[in-house]
């Protein structure tokens, strides 16, 4: 038995929960991470789909790894290594003359002079707006009504980071954070597959539209890692194998196959968690990755709480609208106007804005989209690891994909799958006679898979009201809780979703009492 | 863990509400021809009558004989299952595991922020069967609160009539409506009878602070009640009694009222209007030794940061009462506002209740009320001197007394 006196139960060993596993026990914190699946990971994992094919069943790109993490953790000397980096885009135009964007340069599908010109202002501009929201993800959000000193600097260093921006640049940003990315793109340019390739950066992964506000927010998030594309050698569970090594070097305990059940209380103050099979485990701290209503109203339960805050949990919005399509591959497909080196790119598909916003008008009335949008990759042409020889891996993100769908997905999953296909088949002509087996999750899927309510993979939408201090509820945005000795450390907190790690740091810091954890290295 | 919650739909088509606006009591046949003013105020949406025939009249009534004043529009919510106790515990701020079966509780309860949102009493019916009644209306608030629990929320203010039968000659009265051994209930005890062949339910509670009952039958047997009780009260000098006279009574005992004395906390729109519990002077309704109710926290942070406010008795010089005054210290410093004022007849005394800033309101503190009255038109302004005092102003032995003495 653990000294209960001073021991640390962590929730999930997703990679939230192992990067606060390793920065408390880096500390000198008694540290113990309860996975509930086989291995490490949650949603950044490599797993087997098919007899010796290998897939990132959630996340299949990283580029918003917080460098800190990487560098005070030292990933790279755990086990983190790259198979592509800096990736180029390309998107799939139907008649094969594809547009590849590389930085702010443009490539093909007739782009106009003006576009390219656009092309540099608008790199200019979102790269600079995502370093405001940048720093913001490095630091424990401050409340608003506080009688901390330590708020007010805070929120007095975020007024001043917008106020540096200039005074055109500053206008320009308050004017569209709130807005939709469609607008943005209408203003900005002219080539349709263009702006449908970068209405992407404002939806992919959420529940919107390129019409819906929030998604200029969504997309400054989205670069907010201010890196490039780059795929983890081994999938994105080596990220997560890596951090799960450096918590164990650090003294962590990591246990998978150990399912937490409900969290236990003592009077107003946790102590401990009980796990499926009914061994108690008793701790003076508990942090929570898995999501907010999973924490608090499946695990800790509504009656343990003020029902002002249950209200707030129960409100938060966090229904996944995304599926994720894994395909073995006999042998590399081929796509009209693609060469083989550009089937490691990322890969595309949509074809123009509209198309998309159409694609998400079905899915607000409980339907699939008839023709999705996707985000493709095949890490197997970089890496031999996940496909035997000679053949492939494919790994789509598509949507729309409701979770809440009107027929229900056990109805409706393998109509969609073959939809889906069907649409990279359009792209991909004789795809169909490569597949050795096919595997769709569904945001039901997910959700069950991964254990995040409502299978959203941000453990609830990005938006600007479910931000900084407003992440996941007012009383709990500081990684705390309003229960003694129960604390957030994953997605649903601030600064939300994506393989970023600095939920858990973040976490981590506020936990370990840290007043201001900006970093010198920004 | 299952959770039931559900609305109870009201035939509206049975109120006629579209064509008066407002409900009728189910004593309003029996109320309209007492009614002499013709006057009616609104309560929760019913007609209620300010006052019969002179407010005055009728508060000497209830002071002297008894009088009948129509709870029906009070909310009434019907709370039950198997969670129905630990629902009630985090909703209010009392520990109500000790309001045994068949006894009455105050309580109070607050919005995370330790803000009251009302008052109200508990009524514990059976095992797992409670009711709460209160001034306002909180059916949202309830079952937003039943997230989590087995527990079933009706609202059964239109179904449930009720009267509050209060003063002196109440019990001699129900003991000749023939409600035998109603003289060995205690002060909040709950207790059943039958009227022909429905259940009469008594409890002895009320907002006056004298002895008196509360009655509580279905609202079809509305009129048989009222017309029993006024043949059983003929010779006991019964009377309808309406809010005015309500107003007098409860401030003498020192109730507080929602709207009058606090802002309910989810009717207020400012920040700082709102009051706590111990800013209220119900700091013996706040139990820290339940590990979680709404509230606890702020409250818990409240006490050690301290309270913006004290809720004060006041005793003030003169006769005028001091109706929406100013609280000044003796240096004419404003520390405060009354919050319900009157000339008690029964006190022989300006009495008032004032909210003021702490650390003000200390008992025994001297204190100036600024008074603006007016004398056929002409307007004149005098600095009373009020004294904080602890004992409310009207508590007569009988209000506890068992048995009651026989008028």
């Amino acid at each position: 038995m653990t000294n209960i006196n001073n021991h640390t139960v962590i929730i999930g060993g997703g990679h939230n929960g192992l990067v606060c596993a390793a920065y408390l026990a880096k500390a000198g914190k008694q540290v113990t991470v309860l996975e509930a699946a086989e291995q490490v990971g949650g949603a950044a994992i490599t797993r087997e789909f098919a007899p010796g094919f290998k897939v990132s069943a959630g996340a299949h790109l990283l580029f918003m790894l917080d460098k800190n993490v990487r560098k005070e953790l030292s990933l790279d000397t755990a086990g983190l290594s790259f198979s592509q980096q800096n990736m180029k885009t390309t998107a799939l135009a139907g008649d094969g003359n594809h547009l590849v964007i590389t930085g702010d340069s443009l490539q093909g599908a007739n782009v106009s002079d003006s576009d390219r010109k656009a092309m540099k202002e608008y790199r200019r501009f979102m790269n600079r707006f995502a370093g405001i929201i940048n720093r913001l993800n490095n630091r424990i959000p401050p409340r608003l009504v506080t009688r901390e000193r330590s708020d007010w600097v805070s929120l007095a260093k975020m007024a001043l980071n917008v106020r540096l921006l200039g005074k055109h640049d500053m206008r320009e940003f308050l004017r569209i954070s709130g807005i939709n990315i469609y607008d943005v793109l209408q203003e900005n340019f002219d080539n349709p597959l263009l702006k449908g390739a970068l209405s992407l950066d404002g939806v992919l992964g959420t529940n919107l539209g390129p019409r819906s506000n929030n998604s200029v927010f969504c997309a400054l998030h989205r670069l907010s890692g201010l890196q490039g594309m780059a795929m983890p050698r081994g999938g994105m569970g080596a990220v997560s194998n890596a951090l799960a090594n450096v918590a164990r070097q650090q003294g962590a305990t990591i246990r998978t196959s150990a399912t937490v059940s409900s969290i236990l209380m003592d009077g107003d103050h946790v102590s401990g968690v009980e796990l499926a099979d009914g061994e108690q485990i008793a701790a003076t701290t508990v942090i929570s990755s898995a999501d907010p209503k999973t924490t608090f109203l499946k695990l800790l339960g509504a009656r343990n709480l003020e029902a002002g805050f249950v209200r707030k949990i129960q409100n938060i919005r966090m229904q996944g609208n995304v599926a994720k399509l894994h395909l073995a591959l006999d042998g590399a497909p081929e796509f009209n106007g693609l060469n083989q080196n550009q089937l490691g790119d990322r890969i595309l598909i949509a074809p123009d804005i509209e198309y998309v916003e159409r694609a998400f008008d079905q899915s607000k009335y409980g339907q699939y989209s008839v023709k999705p949008v996707a985000e493709i990759s095949i890490p197997s042409v970089h890496d031999d690891s996940l496909a035997p020889p000679g053949k492939h891996v494919l790994s789509a993100v598509v949507q729309y994909a409701p979770y809440q769908l009107q027929a229900g997905w056990s109805a409706e999953k393998a109509a969609f799958t073959d939809q889906v296909v069907d649409l990279l088949a359009s792209y991909a002509p004789g795809i169909h006679s490569r597949i050795i087996h096919k595997e769709l999750l569904t945001p039901v899927d997910i959700e069950h898979e991964f254990r995040i309510t409502g299978g959203h993979w941000h453990h609830g939408e990005l938006a600007l009201d479910q931000f900084l201090m407003l992440r996941p509820a007012p009383h709990s945005a500081q990684y705390a809780s309003p229960v003694r000795g129960l604390f957030l450390c994953g997605a649903g907190s601030h600064p939300g979703g994506g393989v970023m790690g600095s939920a858990g740091r973040n976490a981590a810091h506020a936990i370990l009492g840290a007043k201001d954890i900006e970093d010198e290295h920004s | 863990m299952s959770q039931i919650s559900r609305i109870e739909p009201i035939d509206f088509s049975t109120k006629a509400h579209y064509l008066t606006k407002a409900f009728r009591s189910p004593f309003y046949s029996r109320q309209e021809p007492l009614n002499h003013l013709k006057e009616w105020g609104r309560w929760a949406d019913y007609l209620s009558p300010g006052a019969y025939t002179c407010s005055a009249m009728e508060y000497f009534a209830c002071r002297n004989t008894c009088t009948v004043f129509d709870l029906t529009p009070m909310t009434k919510y019907h709370i039950s299952g198997k969670d129905a106790l630990p629902y009630l515990n985090r909703l209010v701020t009392r520990d109500v595991s000790k309001i045994k079966t068949g006894r009455v509780g105050y309580c109070v309860w607050c919005a995370d922020d330790g803000q009251v949102i009302d008052d109200g009493t508990i009524f514990h019916l059976e095992d797992n069967d409670y009711r709460l009644c209160s001034q306002e209306r909180h059916l949202d608030w309830l079952l937003t609160n039943t997230v989590g629990f087995d527990v079933l929320v009706t609202e059964e203010t239109h179904e449930l009539a009720a009267l509050a039968l209060q003063g002196p000659t109440s019990c001699a009265t129900l003991r000749k409506m023939g409600l035998d051994g109603i003289e060995e209930m205690k002060l909040f005890d709950i207790k059943y009878y039958s009227l022909d062949d429905t259940q009469l339910m008594i409890s002895r509670t009320g907002f006056t602070g004298d002895l008196g009952y509360e009655l509580w039958v279905d609202a079809a047997d509305a009129e048989t009640l009222w017309d029993r009780l006024f043949e059983a009260g003929k010779l006991h000098g019964i009377q309808p009694m309406g809010d005015e006279a309500l107003q007098m009574l409860r401030i003498e005992a020192g109730f507080i009222q929602a709207g009058h004395d606090f802002m309910p906390a989810h009717a207020t729109v400012r920040t700082g209007h709102t009051r706590s519990p111990f800013e209220l002077g119900l700091s013996w309704l706040v139990d820290f030794k339940k590990p979680v109710f709404n509230g606890r926290r702020a409250l818990l942070e409240e006490q050690k940061h301290g309270h913006r406010y004290n809720l004060v008795k006041l005793d003030i010089d003169g006769n005028k009462p001091a109706h929406d005054s100013f609280v000044y210290t003796k240096n004419n410093k404003l520390v405060g506002t009354v919050t319900s004022a009157m000339w008690s007849p029964s006190a022989k005394a300006s009495i008032a209740l004032a909210s003021v800033e702490v650390p003000h309101g200390k008992t025994g503190e001297e204190l100036l009320v600024e008074i603006y009255y007016q004398k056929e038109l002409k307007w004149s302004r005098v600095m009373a001197r009020a004294r904080v005092v602890s004992e409310v102003f009207f508590n007569p032995p009988r209000k506890r007394q068992t048995p009651p003495a026989d008028f």
